[in-house]
Formats: structure tokens, sequence, C-alpha cells
């Protein structure tokens, strides 16, 4: 029960949601999330309360976020990068896949 | 001079397996008594997981363990269990698998329900028997009530050994070998002692493993150089242990640690790492790198070794434990007491 | 599906794209020509993910990452440490998060009050508080510490329906207003903040404009997995490099300009800000929360009278005087600077703030030695 952390809804019961995090179920209170939530959301659990829901879409956006930044610290032509960018890739073809 | 409560009192910390036990068991439980004993058998000064007397040409292997867990009943597991377990696996850390008997010292606090001191000796009857050892003796005491919290076990097991297996006899190229999953118990038995609604599986690992390391020693013999039982304070404090009394480093990979999906979902939720947490049911085994595939064979054919991995080698240097954690790398700390949930 | 969730972690912590993220800030760290380039963030939780994952080996040597005074642990200063504690001695169960227990008051920590009979209980949740007090006819304390994150919980529940032995002991403390304080530090060398993105998930980012109008330092919001503090780092130092001074978001995914307003509602309905000491850095100005006048019934400190003199009875000498914490979370001094480190000042015996959590500078050099 710990830093913002974040875990997927299962059920929803009035102010207290059920959370998978890892396998795991815990209690979190929704007395402060903002939006509303339902199962299938994730949100980030901090001490037990939902702090913040996390649109799915934000965490590929993330991840783009660094695919940027390693595009435009690469500008020197770095191989390494290269292939890392390409290991990148890979990983999210396969999980695309899925 | 700073006098802080602590000096002048025992504190759960000192219980916890970590540096603070470690030190008061130095500095006042064995203070002048490692000058006693007979000349040849490896006792206090040893600090290992028993002592081993010289019998003839064979080694008595003893070791006594008391026994406080709470809850005295948790997921995987109860105090009885873990009594005959802890006992068999202190033995068999030593070389010696094959139990002589085990003796059990009860001490029950009035009011406890009857119908659990069953329920723990049924289970201490199956563990002992799971191990082809024997309770051969026992003691029995009741305390008032609220002089003791419900039950204490201690016991004491004995074996017979030709080669003992010390925690001090690692090399620079030798290779660290854990049998299975880590913090299995730990993990359990907090989230069922603080209540911490965790509705998923978490299970104690708490069982014998004398038969397994049996056959360790038949696949690896004297490449098997160094065993120890990461009970409190975790892998972490073994790890420790072996590497200052070996005088080397120890480099540990931490992606290669293999941890059940639920203790991963328990350490984060917690922010308390597996490799601090206990374990009841699994061994760190120091080898030879030429014998570690005959030993990880050997351990993967067994029930309780499906999951054992190699994760550490030793390499010349100050005695220390580090941490490989695939993006970077640290020093492995010796846990200091209970590990405590963190605040954010 | 739960492995859906492992693998979104697990790209977080990929060891091929930690690599590549930690070529390219030693390549922007190097642009800039000079070291050290001194940059700063003020969450213990971003620390601890540092000194977790030992991303400390991988920075560049030029680079200097100096752990500000966001430890919430660390800076809890003694008198509110002591309120505890005395109240626990007046027979009250006092409910704690955990690493607050071996913080030193003047002359015990809450574990040692534990250890003389205290009623100390540890919880992961103030929702446990609520339990136990629903469980016990004794009068419960909440003593809740932590930053602004961790407050609008407390909030929350002082909004809802609450047991009457149930109070609160606020030791809660306010993050932006010790960011100017850092700033405004005569020998300050911080050329820019990485913010903790769980504060900013509440806060949102647009309460960093106003900072970096006003110091010209650029400030990152970053997350806490090892890309995101990496990934924040390097968008930091380029901004430090492109000599631009403003905010830029680096975990969207969690934080939005304006927050969490819903929660920000409810934290200053429930709490005003004060002035108040943190442990081991002076006065900051509105860096405190204290419960408003209207919740006086479940403010710990108006419900009892709080007798902290006999603590003092036993006090021991004070080596506070010597004590440079101030100085090492304003990034002018390290540990290796203070008489003290590691002898007098050591995690068995904690004399400053950044001694006495597992998220203070010197506690993390002292255990993990200064460098991997």
């Amino acid at each position: 029960m710990c830093l913002g952390v974040p875990g997927r809804i299962v059920e929803v019961n009035g102010l207290v949601a059920t959370v998978d995090f890892w396998g795991i179920r815990r209690q979190v209170r929704l007395e402060l999330v903002d939006q509303p939530v339902a199962p299938g959301d994730y949100i980030l659990n901090h001490v037990g309360y939902a702090i913040r829901r996390i649109p799915d879409a934000d965490i590929e956006g993330t991840l783009a976020l660094y695919e940027q930044l390693l595009r435009e610290a690469e500008s020197d032509g770095d191989l390494m990068v290269a292939d890392v960018r390409g290991e990148i890739a890979a990983a999210e073809a396969s999980r695309d896949e899925r | 001079m700073r006098t802080l409560v602590g000096d002048e009192r025992i504190l759960m910390k000192h219980g916890a397996g970590g540096r603070a036990m470690r030190r008061l068991i130095e500095e006042v439980l064995t203070e002048g008594l490692a000058a006693g004993g007979r000349p040849g058998d490896r006792g206090l000064k040893a600090m290992d997981d028993g002592a081993a007397l010289r019998v003839g040409d064979q080694w008595l292997v003893i070791t006594t363990d008391s026994h406080v867990v709470h809850p005295l009943f948790f997921p995987g597991g109860d105090i009885g269990r873990l009594a005959i377990s802890g006992t068999v696996n202190d033995l068999s850390m030593m070389g010696a698998t094959e139990v002589l008997g085990l003796t059990c010292a009860i001490v029950i606090e009035e009011g406890f329900a009857r119908a659990d001191l069953v329920r723990v000796q049924q289970s201490m009857r199956a563990t002992a028997h799971e191990a082809g050892a024997a309770i051969v003796t026992g003691d029995t005491k009741v305390m008032g009530r609220g002089e003791l919290d419900g039950l204490v076990l201690n016991t004491t097991g004995v074996a017979l050994t030709d080669r003992v297996v010390s925690d001090a006899a690692l090399q620079p190229g030798d290779v660290l070998i854990v049998t299975g999953t880590i913090g299995d118990h730990g993990f359990a038995v907090m989230a069922a002692r603080h209540g911490l609604a965790l509705d998923g599986a978490l299970q104690s690992d708490v069982a014998p493993l004398n038969d397994m390391i049996r056959r360790v020693l038949r696949a690896g013999g004297e490449g098997v150089v160094a065993m120890k039982d990461p009970t409190r304070g975790g892998v972490a404090s073994s790890m420790h242990e072996m590497a200052s009394k070996a005088q080397l480093s120890i480099v540990i990979d931490e992606t290669a640690v293999p941890v059940t999906e639920q203790a991963r979902a328990a350490s984060e939720l917690l922010g308390i790492d597996p490799l601090h947490v206990a374990n009841e049911g699994k061994a760190v085994i120091g080898v030879r790198a030429a014998a570690a595939d005959a030993v990880l064979q050997a351990l993967h054919a067994h029930p309780l070794g499906r999951r054992a991995a190699i994760v550490g080698r030793c390499v010349e240097g100050r005695p220390s434990v580090v941490l490989d954690t695939g993006v970077g790398r640290r020093l492995l700390m010796e846990p200091e007491g209970e590990p405590l949930p963190r605040i954010c | 599906m739960s492995v859906d969730a492992a693998v979104r972690q697990l790209r977080f912590r990929d060891p091929a794209a930690a690599r590549a993220l930690a070529a390219a800030l030693g390549r922007v760290t190097r642009d800039i020509g000079r070291e050290p380039v001194s940059v700063m963030h003020v969450c213990g939780s971003h620390e601890q993910a540092i000194a977790r994952f030992g991303l400390r080996a991988v920075f560049p040597k030029g680079l200097n990452v100096i752990m500000g005074p966001g430890c919430p642990v660390c800076i809890t200063d003694v008198p509110e440490v002591d309120e505890a504690i005395a109240l626990a001695r007046q027979g009250v169960h006092i409910a704690t998060y955990g690493d607050m227990l071996r913080v030193p008051g003047s002359s015990r920590s809450l574990a040692d009050a534990h250890a003389e009979g205290g009623h100390i209980h540890v919880v992961y949740s103030i929702g446990q508080a609520l339990d136990l007090a629903r469980s016990t006819t004794g009068e419960v304390v909440f003593f809740a510490t932590g930053f602004e994150t961790t407050a609008v919980t407390t909030a929350a529940v002082v909004l809802g329906a609450v047991p009457p032995n149930f109070s609160v002991l606020s030791a809660h403390k306010y993050i932006p207003p010790v960011m100017e304080i850092v700033a405004e530090m005569p020998d300050t060398r911080v050329e820019g903040f990485l913010a903790a993105g769980h504060a900013a998930a509440i806060t949102g980012w647009g309460i960093f404009e106003a900072f970096v109008n006003n110091h010209h330092s650029p400030v990152v919001v970053a997350g806490f997995e090892p890309l995101d503090i990496l990934a924040g780092l390097v968008r930091l130092v380029e901004l430090v490099r492109d000599k631009q001074p403003s905010v830029v978001n680096m975990f969207p995914r969690c934080v939005s300009r304006d927050g969490n307003l819903r929660a920000q509602e409810q934290l200053w309905r429930v709490f005003r800000p004060i002035g108040g000491r943190w442990r081991g850095i002076a006065h900051v100005p509105n860096g405190n929360l204290r419960l408003r006048d209207e919740w006086a019934h479940v403010d710990a400190r108006r419900r009892f009278t709080i007798d902290l003199t006999s603590l003092w009875d036993d006090a021991p000498p004070t080596l506070a005087h010597q004590c440079i914490c101030g100085d090492i979370m304003a990034g002018i001094k390290s540990p290796s600077d203070c008489t003290l480190f590691g002898s007098s000042c050591v995690p068995d015996m904690p004399v400053g703030a950044c001694m006495v959590s597992t998220e203070g500078t010197c506690r993390i050099w002292h255990q993990y030695g200064s460098a991997s």
C-alpha cells in the first residue's frame, strides 16, 4: 500500500472499487478520483485511494514520448540507439499481436 | 552520549534476522561462550545454522530453534509445520539430511484453545513424517494469560553426516543458486498479520527440504560448498553472511531471481524487497561452477525445486553484495530489522 | 488481465531502453560542456526508485542529481514527532505510517514509545486507522504525515463519517513552497527541477509555471519507473542546455495541466497552509498543512492537551547544531562534508533529516556507498 501504483478496476461498489494489482486484489476508495471509473479502467492508487484514472492511450503516449526522445538524441547517428529502437519496435509489434 | 531507549532495551529489530540481531548475538548472547566446546567441533565461533560435533569419523549435527510466528495459522502453513521444517532445514543446510530425532518443547498461554493445539500437533506430526523424522521427546509448560502470546515452540534436531557443508567456504568463481521462488513465506505472513486484505493467493512455502538437499548433495558432491536457508532477513542476509565469511563479493542478477506474481505484487504494494523477506522452504546453495548444471538438474527434478535458478556469482573483492538491477547497479543492503512498509 | 498490467509495467523497466536513455543522458550532459551540471528532484519516491534500481551507476559522471527536501519522513520535525509520542504516553492509540516509526523526537522515537508500552499501530492506509477506531473504545489519533498526495486522503476521511474517538494529528507538508526556498538559497547551484509525478497528478503541472517564470529554472514532471526517470532527466538536461526555462510534462499518463480538481477542492476545504519548520530546513512559508477551524472536533491538537515537557527531561545533548542537512538538501554540501556523517550520525542513531529515512540522502549514501 504505497506510492502511486497502477491497477485495473475489477468491480465498483459505490465509493469502493476492487482493483487488480498484478493479480492481487485490493479495495481502493474512490472519494478522490475526478473521473467516473468502470471495470476495465486503470487507476493510480495511493495509500488506498484512487487519485487518478489512467487512460489506456496515455501509456502508449508515454512510450511514444521516450521514442521521440531517443530519436532526437540519436541525431549523431549512434548505432546502439538504433538497435535499441529496433528492439522497442519489435516489442511493440508483438504486443499488438496479443 | 546518546541515551535513546534502544541502548537499554531489546527491540523487535533484534529478532528480525538482520544486522541488529547479529550484533546482539555477537555482543551479548555468545559473549564469552565461543571458547567453550571441544577442539575440532564447529560450534558458536562458526555461527552457522547448527553445530557439528565430532563423533568417531562422523559429525553429529545439532540445531535448535524457537518459533514465535504470528498468526499461528497462516496461508500455506502454521507454527507446527514451521517448527519442524525449520529444524530439519537447518540440519540439511549443514549437509545433514538424515534426521535422527527431533524434540519439541511447548510453552502455552493459559486460555489457548485445545482444538488449536491439536491442529498444531497434527501439523508437526505430518511434517515430521514428510521429512522421514520423528519427534522423540519434548516438554510442556503453561504460562498465565497475558504472560505469553499464544504459543512458543522450541525444536531441536540431531542428525549424523560424513561431511559438513558450512556457509563459509565460497570462492571467487562459485555460483549461487536459489532453490525456488523468493519471499513467499514472509509476504504471506505479513499479509495475514497486518490484515493487508491482499486478496490474492499468497502462500507460505514452508516445507522440509532434506529430501531435495539429499539429491543436491548426491548430484553435486564436493562441488556443493556452502548452503544456507534464507529465513529471517531473507536471501540478502544469507548472501551477506556468506560473503562476509568467505571475504569476497557476491553479484546478484536481480532479473534472474525467481519471484511469484503474487509476491511481486506484495513487494510493489508494500515497498519491501523480496530479497529481504523470509523464506521457509528454500535454500541458497553455493556451488563450484562446474557442478552447477548437475545441481540445477537435480533441483528441477524435485517438486520443491522446480523454479531453482542461478542468481549470483562470487567475485574477488571486499565483502559486499552487489545487485545488478538490469537498468543499473547498487549495493544490496543487509536488512536492519523488521521490514516495514513505506510512506510515500 | 493481470498479464497485461505486468507487461505495461515491464515496458517501463526494459533494460535495453534504459541503456539507450542513459547513453542519451550522457550525450546531452556533455553537450553543455562544463561539469558538474546540477539538477534536483524533490521526491523521496524518486530517490527510492533511483536507489532501488541503481540508476546512479548509469548517470553520467558530469551530472549531479541531487535529492532535495522531498522525503516526507525526513522533514517531519522533532516537535511533531514529540506530539505523537506524548499522546502515546497519555494512553492514546497512535496510528502511523510505518516509516515514521524510527524517526527520533527529542529523546525517543515512536518505536521506543512502543517498546515502553505505548499503543502504536502501523497502518498502510488511513482507512485502517478508522477501522482501529471502530474496534476500540480508546481514543485513536492518526499521525498524518506525508505530502499533498497523502494529505488528500486524510482530507477525504475528515470529510466523511468519522467515529467519535478518532482524530487527526496533522504533520502534512506541501512541496511547492520548499522549491521556492531552495531556488532562493544564495548558494544554490540547482539548474533545474524534476517534479514528483504523483503529487502533480493531484496539483496539475500548471502550478509550476509561476515558479519557472520567477526563477528561470526548468521543471520536468516525471513518473517513477526507471524509464520515466531517465527520460525525465534527458528532457530536463536538454532544457538546461538550451537555456529554456519551461515546464514539461513527461508523465502525461497521470498528469494534466489542471490536475485532479476534485481532490484539490477536498484538500483545501480541510487544510490550510501555515508556515512552519521542516526538519533540517528552517522556516517554510505555507509549507505545513493544518486542519481548518471547522474541523476542530477532529483535530488532535485541539481535542487533547499535549504535554511535551515530560519528553524533555531526558533529552540528550543535541548535536543538531553540527547538522548540515539543510545544505545537503540544497545541493551545496554532500554527506561526506558532514562531521557527524557515519560516526555520530548513523541509521541507528540519526541526528539529521537526511539520515532518518530510507529516502534520505545520507541514509542512502551510508547504506549503498556514495558510488556503485
